[in-house]
C-alpha cells in the first residue's frame, strides 16, 4: 500500500475498487427503480377515478326498438330495446361466416336487453345508430363512420376493419327495470 | 479539440460528427479539479441535483394540479388524498424548495468565505445571483398555487410592492392581477411562469456552468491553479465527494418530507383562500425573511421597497465592493470575523422577519438592517484597503503535500 497522492487511480488495488465500483453502481440503480415507481404510479387512475366506475341505468321507460346511451368511465354504453325482428336477425346470423365468432346467447343476459360499449373495436370512434335516422350499417346495429365498420343487431363485427365484436360491459340487473354497469 | 480515447468505433464515429465523448470526458471525467476543494464545495453540485428533483416533481404535480381559482385548493387536496403516491410528490416538491434555499445560501456563504466572486470569477458570480433571483420569483408563484390564505395574502402583498413605484405602479400592480384583485387570471399566469421559469433556470444553470469551467473552481486556499500537480480529474474523485455529500445531504431531506413535512410552511395555508379576511398573522416562507425584515425596516413605502430590492441586488456589485485581492477569508483576519458576525447578523434578520414589526423589534430590525448595507458599502471597502492579509502559500500542491506529511507522521 502507498500513501503518496497520486492523480490515477487505477494504480491502486484494482480488484477492491472493482467491488466497489460494481457495488455502488448496483444500489444506485435498484435505488433509481425504486424512487421511479411513486412517480410513474402518479398517472395511473387515483383512487377517486376508480371510485366513480359504476354507472347505473333505468330500462323502465324504454320502448320496443329505442336505444339509450349510459356514460360509463367515460366512454357510451349502448342499451338497446331489441325488436322480435332484431332477435331472430342476431340469432340467424350465429352460424353466420363471422369475423370474432359468438353467439347471440353468450352476448346478453335476457335477450331482449342488448348491453354493448359503443367503442369501435378499430380504433375508439364511436358508431352510429343509437338515434332514429342514424345509419346503422348493412346489418341493422351500428355503423361506425371513421373507417366504415358495420356491426350487427348483436354487436358483431360483420363487415370492415374492426377486429373484435362491440365489448360487453360487466352489468347486472339490480331489479326488473334497472342494470348497473361496472 | 481532443479526440476521444476510446477505442470503440461506433464511439469514434459519433465523437466525430458530435463530440459528446470527448466533451463529457473534458468536462466531467478528466476536467481538472484543484485537489483541495473542501465539503463546502458540495453545495453546487447538490444545488443541481435539488433543481432536477423540483423539475421531476414539478411535473408530476403539474398532471394533477388545476390552475382554477375555483379549484387549485381542491386539486392540491386531491392529490394528497387520492393521486397515488400524490403526497409523496407534494412533500418532495415542498421541502425541496426549502431545501434548495438553504443549499444555495451556504453555496453562497462558501463564496463570500472564500472570496470565490473575485477575478476572473466576477461573471460566474453575477450568473449565479441571477439564478438566485429567478429562484426567489419562482418560489413565489410556487407558493401561490395551492391557493390557501398564504398563498392568497402572499400574492396580494408582494405584488402590491410594485403600487409603490410612483405614477405607474398601480396599473403595473393591475397588469400583473390581470384584474382588479388575486383572482383567476393571477392563478393562470402565475402557473404558466412557474412552470416556465425553471426551464429558464435550467439555461442559465448551463451558463453558470460555462463560466465555471474556463477558469475552473476556486478552492479553499484562494491562490491559483498554476501546476497540473494542483488538480485531480473530477472523476473519480469527485463524483465520489459529491455523492457521498449527496447522500448525507438526502437523509437530512428525508428526514423531512416523511417525518416533519410541514415543518418548512405554515399552517394557515391548508384554509383555502378567502379575499375576505386576511389572516392574523401573515409572514413569507423563511426564505424571505431577512428582506422581509429590511422592508419593514424603512417607514416609508417606496423606500422600503427600494431598499428591500437593494439588499438582494447590492450582490451583483459584491466583486467590486471587495477591494482585497486575497480571496481566501482563511488568510484575511479581520475579514473573516466580519463574514461571521455578517452571517449572524442575517440570520437575525431572518428571525425579526419572523416576528412583529413594533417596539423592540422594529428598532433591533433597522439596526440589522443598516448593518447589512455598511457591511457590503463600507467594510468591505475599507477592510480591504486597511486589512494585512496573513502571507499566501506557494501552491495547492505544497500545501496539500504538507498535510498528508503530517497525517502520516
Amino acid at each position: 500500500m502507498t500513501n503518496s497522492p497520486t492523480n490515477t487511480p487505477q494504480e491502486v488495488d484494482g480488484n477492491r475498487r472493482d467491488f466497489l465500483l460494481i457495488s455502488t453502481v448496483t444500489l444506485g440503480a435498484a435505488g433509481a427503480a425504486v424512487a421511479a415507481w411513486p412517480f410513474i404510479h402518479s398517472i395511473n387512475p387515483a383512487k377517486d377515478v376508480l371510485a366513480l366506475s359504476t354507472s347505473e341505468a333505468d330500462l323502465s321507460a324504454m320502448e320496443v326498438g329505442q336505444s339509450i346511451t349510459v356514460k360509463w368511465r367515460g366512454k357510451p354504453v349502448f342499451i338497446r330495446y331489441r325488436t322480435e325482428e332484431e332477435i331472430q336477425a342476431a340469432l340467424d346470423d350465429d352460424q353466420a361466416d363471422l369475423k370474432d365468432p359468438q353467439t347471440d346467447a353468450e352476448r346478453v343476459q335476457r335477450t331482449q336487453w342488448l348491453v354493448v360499449i359503443g367503442v369501435c373495436t378499430h380504433l375508439g370512434c364511436i358508431p352510429t345508430g343509437q338515434n332514429v335516422g342514424d345509419k346503422r350499417g348493412n346489418y341493422g346495429g351500428w355503423y361506425c363512420p371513421c373507417h366504415g365498420s358495420h356491426y350487427d343487431t348483436s354487436g358483431r363485427i360483420r363487415v370492415g376493419p374492426a377486429p373484435l365484436n362491440l365489448f360487453i360491459p360487466k352489468y347486472a340487473f339490480t331489479d326488473d327495470m334497472k342494470i348497473l354497469i361496472g | 479539440m481532443k479526440r476521444t480515447q476510446s477505442s470503440n468505433r461506433l464511439v469514434q464515429w459519433i465523437d466525430d460528427r458530435l463530440p459528446i465523448f470527448s466533451y463529457a470526458d473534458q468536462n466531467i471525467i478528466a476536467y481538472p479539479t484543484p485537489k483541495n476543494l473542501n465539503y463546502w464545495w458540495n453545495y453546487g453540485s447538490i444545488a443541481g441535483i435539488l433543481l432536477v428533483i423540483m423539475l421531476v416533481t414539478g411535473i408530476f404535480l403539474a398532471m394533477n394540479y388545476q390552475p382554477n381559482a375555483d379549484v387549485a385548493f381542491g386539486s392540491v387536496e386531491r392529490i394528497m388524498r387520492d393521486v397515488n403516491y400524490g403526497w409523496l410528490l407534494r412533500y418532495l416538491h415542498m421541502n425541496g424548495a426549502s431545501m434548495f434555499f438553504i443549499v444555495v445560501y451556504i453555496h453562497m456563504f462558501r463564496g463570500m468565505y472564500y472570496g470565490s466572486y473575485k477575478a476572473p470569477r466576477e461573471l460566474l458570480w453575477m450568473i449565479g445571483v441571477t439564478i438566485y433571483v429567478v429562484m426567489m420569483a419562482t418560489s413565489f408563484m410556487g407558493y401561490v398555487l395551492p391557493w390557501g390564505q398564504m398563498s392568497f395574502w402572499g400574492a396580494t402583498v408582494i405584488t402590491n410592492l410594485f403600487s409603490a413605484i410612483p405614477v405607474i405602479g398601480d396599473y403595473i400592480v393591475l397588469w400583473i392581477w390581470g384584474g382588479f384583485s388575486v383572482d383567476m387570471p393571477t392563478i393562470n399566469r402565475f402557473f404558466v411562469w412557474h412552470y416556465l421559469l425553471p426551464m429558464i433556470l435550467v439555461m442559465i444553470v448551463v451558463i453558470h456552468l460555462w463560466a465555471l469551467h474556463v477558469h475552473k473552481s476556486s478552492n479553499p486556499l484562494g491562490i491559483d491553479i498554476k501546476t497540473p500537480q494542483d488538480m485531480m480529474p473530477f472523476h473519480p474523485f469527485y463524483t465520489i465527494k459529491d455523492l457521498y455529500g449527496l447522500s448525507l445531504f438526502m437523509i437530512v431531506f428525508m428526514y423531512f418530507v416523511f417525518f416533519q413535512p410541514n415543518f418548512f410552511g405554515e399552517a394557515d395555508n391548508y384554509i383555502p383562500a378567502n379575499p375576505m379576511v386576511t389572516p392574523p398573522d401573515i409572514v413569507p416562507e423563511w426564505y424571505f425573511l431577512p428582506f422581509y425584515a429590511i422592508l419593514r425596516a424603512i417607514p416609508d413605502k417606496l423606500g422600503g421597497v427600494i431598499v428591500m430590492f437593494s439588499g438582494v441586488l447590492v450582490l451583483f456589485v459584491l466583486p467590486w465592493l471587495d477591494t482585497s485581492k486575497v480571496r481566501s477569508a482563511t488568510y484575511r483576519p479581520i475579514f473573516k470575523q466580519l463574514f461571521w458576525i455578517f452571517v449572524a447578523n442575517a440570520i437575525f434578520l431572518g428571525w425579526l422577519g419572523k416576528n412583529p414589526a413594533d417596539g423592540i423589534y422594529l428598532i433591533l430590525g433597522r439596526i440589522s438592517t443598516f448593518y447589512y448595507f455598511f457591511h457590503f458599502l463600507v467594510l468591505l471597502p475599507l477592510v480591504g484597503k486597511l486589512e494585512k492579509p496573513k502571507p499566501l502559500p506557494s501552491s495547492i500542491y505544497e500545501e496539500v503535500s504538507k498535510k498528508c506529511r503530517a497525517k502520516e507522521d
